[in-house]
């Protein structure tokens, strides 16, 4: 996993609450899509196919955004990853919301991305200071002092758990971390093979 | 120290503490499916990992397959590459593939119970976000990302942080043609879309112990739609009846051993939970959303809401989906005419979701100019809907009759609607595009879908029933 240690870009303001991954990446039919051209593939178009010239990521100034910046409750919905694949693949490697979904930010974690959830008492001021800013002046997000800098206000602290700042900054491999537990994993299963043993089999009584 | 059923079902099966303080969870039954399990196959064999459990693994393909009667790998060929990625990858890895031939095949969360592979207080895991659903037979499920199937696939265990604990206590005594589908939505009404993030919830009260395991199913399916990744319902007498000789279920010795072990899961009587909402749905009528969220509900006697009516902050985004809806504040919901109904999906599409939308339907015909589809939740489910000649009953009416899989719940295989349709549904996600673009999803009951198709219109069942409508 690519490490995230500090990121300088132009934030994007998608100032909405309970965007669902069906809005942020439409089901999709081909198993190697373009990831970057699903991101947001309904809301950018007009009832006609032809791109919406209002939707923030259409807009020039946005055509190549760092950070997106949205509401409460980002990527509820279903838990299809691909709605953080497509961020990535567009060069979106921070979201600062003003809460995620559950499974939508796990999957962030897994893929590099940093998940930002502001304060509520910080929200209104900084995304004001997004819109204001308008993709003129980069913001920059530093993890190391979990602070985000840029135009219109002084630096905003956010906070984020010693281990999720540590698993983005360090890029660690998420499954090498656990097999490191493999001898505790293997006794877990021994002694649930004696306690409730129905659990450690799945057969198929007819066979 | 008193415990909840969530508590006692992750205590058992918390393996270690990792040094990010995740907690390692450990998953006994992992079923994967065509849309996402071919990413992770892929993954994993480019890191030369090797899958821990394949014998506690399944796959299942069900998001891409067509619903086409006699379907099979090229009635669809957008699914194709789906279909092969997912045969390669279980095959190679020795996973059990139920495929689109298979007489089992159907949607993971009706598929694992009616084969009894998850059980009481086993935990279960699948890449999709209505693996919620099996808590109904009081089981622990995790919806998941990718990179989590993968992670499970090397190493048995998720990687967690321990949620919190919710109950949502359902009383009362549920009147004629209202359903554990017309509950979920009122909760999610209440307690709104994010309202269960970060908690596992268990339902319980007496309407709850009073449903059959197919309604807690149900249930449990909308919990993801709270914003919690689980959702779970003590089992009970009606659970071990419901699982007894399930091909997979223990046997024997074994199963009451299981039995004995499982009637100690229920939450303690002074147990905490860190939220409780109690909800009195005696008086509760059929349930239909009106707008772009779970939450945005009514009763089907009531009236679109005003934006005036909420909080500045809300107003916004009622405005929207009144907009996207086609819907002006104040209007009767009864009586929208209606382009489209589909009955089916994770949610309602077992044997007596059949049955309570083939009782409305017989006798009767879809109004004209409605598209109304049934699928069932399995072949397994199709089978025996056949059997009871529901197939009989549904095409009769000008129903079609299809294939198990998802289909018109999220279009993965090409089942949508068009353009500003007006579709009545009994799905679980009534988001903007999400049937096909643009197109408007109510969700409801199979009852309340069926009478839909047969009216034209949105109406009441219990009125159409009766005649009265």
């Amino acid at each position: 996993m690519q490490p995230f240690t500090t990121l300088t870009g132009v934030a994007v303001p998608l100032l909405q609450d309970d965007i669902n991954t069906d809005q942020i990446t439409p089901i999709n039919r081909n198993i190697n899509p373009d990831w970057a051209a699903l991101l947001f593939a309904n809301a950018r178009k007009l009832a006609d196919g032809s791109a919406d010239p209002d939707f923030p990521l259409n807009r020039p100034q946005f055509r190549t955004p760092g950070i997106l910046v949205t509401g409460r409750n980002f990527g509820c919905g279903s838990s299809r990853e691909g709605a953080v694949w497509a961020m990535i693949a567009t060069g979106i490697r921070c979201i600062v919301a003003r809460s995620f979904a559950d499974i939508y930010r796990e999957n962030c974690l897994q893929n590099g991305l940093l998940p930002v959830e502001l304060r509520p008492a910080d929200a209104q001021a900084f995304e004001a200071r997004v819109v204001a800013a308008d993709g003129a002046t980069p913001f920059t997000v530093d993890l190391q002092t979990q602070s985000i800098s840029g135009p219109g206000g002084p630096d905003l602290a956010f906070e984020i758990t010693p281990a999720d700042r540590m698993r983005l900054i360090e890029g660690l491999d998420d499954i090498g971390l656990t097999l490191k537990h493999a001898p505790e994993i293997a006794a877990w299963e021994e002694r649930m093979a004696g306690t409730q043993p129905w659990l450690q089999t799945a057969a198929d009584s007819r066979r | 120290m008193a415990q909840t059923l969530f508590d006692k079902i992750w205590d058992a099966h918390l393996v270690a503490r990792r040094a990010d303080g995740r907690e390692l969870i450990y998953i006994d039954r992992h079923v994967l499916h065509e849309l996402h399990a071919p990413h992770a196959f892929k993954k994993l064999a480019q890191a030369q990992r090797a899958v821990r459990r394949p014998d506690l693994t399944f796959s299942v393909q069900y998001h891409t397959v067509s619903t086409q009667p006699g379907r099979d790998d090229l009635t669809n060929a957008q699914s194709t590459p789906f279909l092969q990625a997912m045969r390669d990858g279980s095959a190679r890895n020795g996973i059990r593939l139920f495929d689109i031939d298979d007489p089992e095949q159907g949607i993971s969360h009706v598929v694992a119970p009616e084969l009894g592979m998850v059980l009481p207080g086993a935990t279960h895991a699948v890449p999709d976000s209505h693996a919620c659903t099996v808590g109904g037979l009081g089981a622990l499920a995790f919806g998941c990302g990718t990179s989590e199937l993968e992670h499970i696939l090397a190493t048995q265990v998720i990687a967690l942080k321990r949620p919190k604990r919710m109950r949502v206590r359902v009383e009362g005594t549920l009147g004629p043609h209202v359903t554990a589908k017309d509950v979920a939505l009122r909760v999610i009404a209440e307690v709104g879309i994010a309202g269960g993030r970060g908690h596992a919830v268990e339902y319980a009260g007496a309407a709850v112990r009073a449903m059959s395991i197919e309604s807690r199913l149900t249930l449990c399916n909308l919990a993801i739609e709270l914003g919690a990744r689980s959702g779970l319902v003590a089992p009970d007498d009606v659970t071990f009846g419901w699982l007894a000789g399930r091909p997979f279920a223990p046997q024997g010795r074994q199963w009451e051993a299981a039995v004995a072990h499982w009637r100690t899961l229920a939450s303690d009587e002074d147990a905490q939970f860190e939220r409780e909402v109690v909800l009195d749905c005696a008086e509760l009528e059929p349930q239909i959303t009106w707008g772009t969220d779970p939450s945005q509900v009514v009763g089907v006697g009531g009236r679109v809401p005003d934006p005036a009516s909420v909080e500045p902050g809300q107003a916004a985004a009622f405005r929207r989906a009144l907009d996207y809806m086609g819907l002006t504040p104040g209007m009767p919901v009864a009586g929208l005419p209606v382009d489209r109904v589909f009955i089916g999906s994770c949610t309602n599409s077992r044997m007596p979701d059949l049955e309570a939308a083939a009782a409305v339907v017989r006798g009767r015909h879809v109004a004209a100019g409605v598209v109304a589809m049934v699928v069932p939740g399995s072949s397994s489910v199709k089978r025996q809907a056949e059997a009871a000649g529901l197939d009989k009953v549904f095409r009769a009416a000008g129903f079609f009759w299809g294939e198990s899989g998802c289909s018109m719940c999220a279009g993965g295989n090409g089942d949508r609607g068009e353009p500003g349709e007006r579709c009545v549904s009994t799905t679980n996600r009534n988001f903007e595009g999400r049937q096909g673009k643009g197109v408007r999803t109510h969700l409801v009951s199979p009852a309340t879908a069926a009478a839909a198709a047969i009216a034209g219109r949105i109406v009441d069942v219990r009125k159409l029933v009766s005649g009265a409508a």
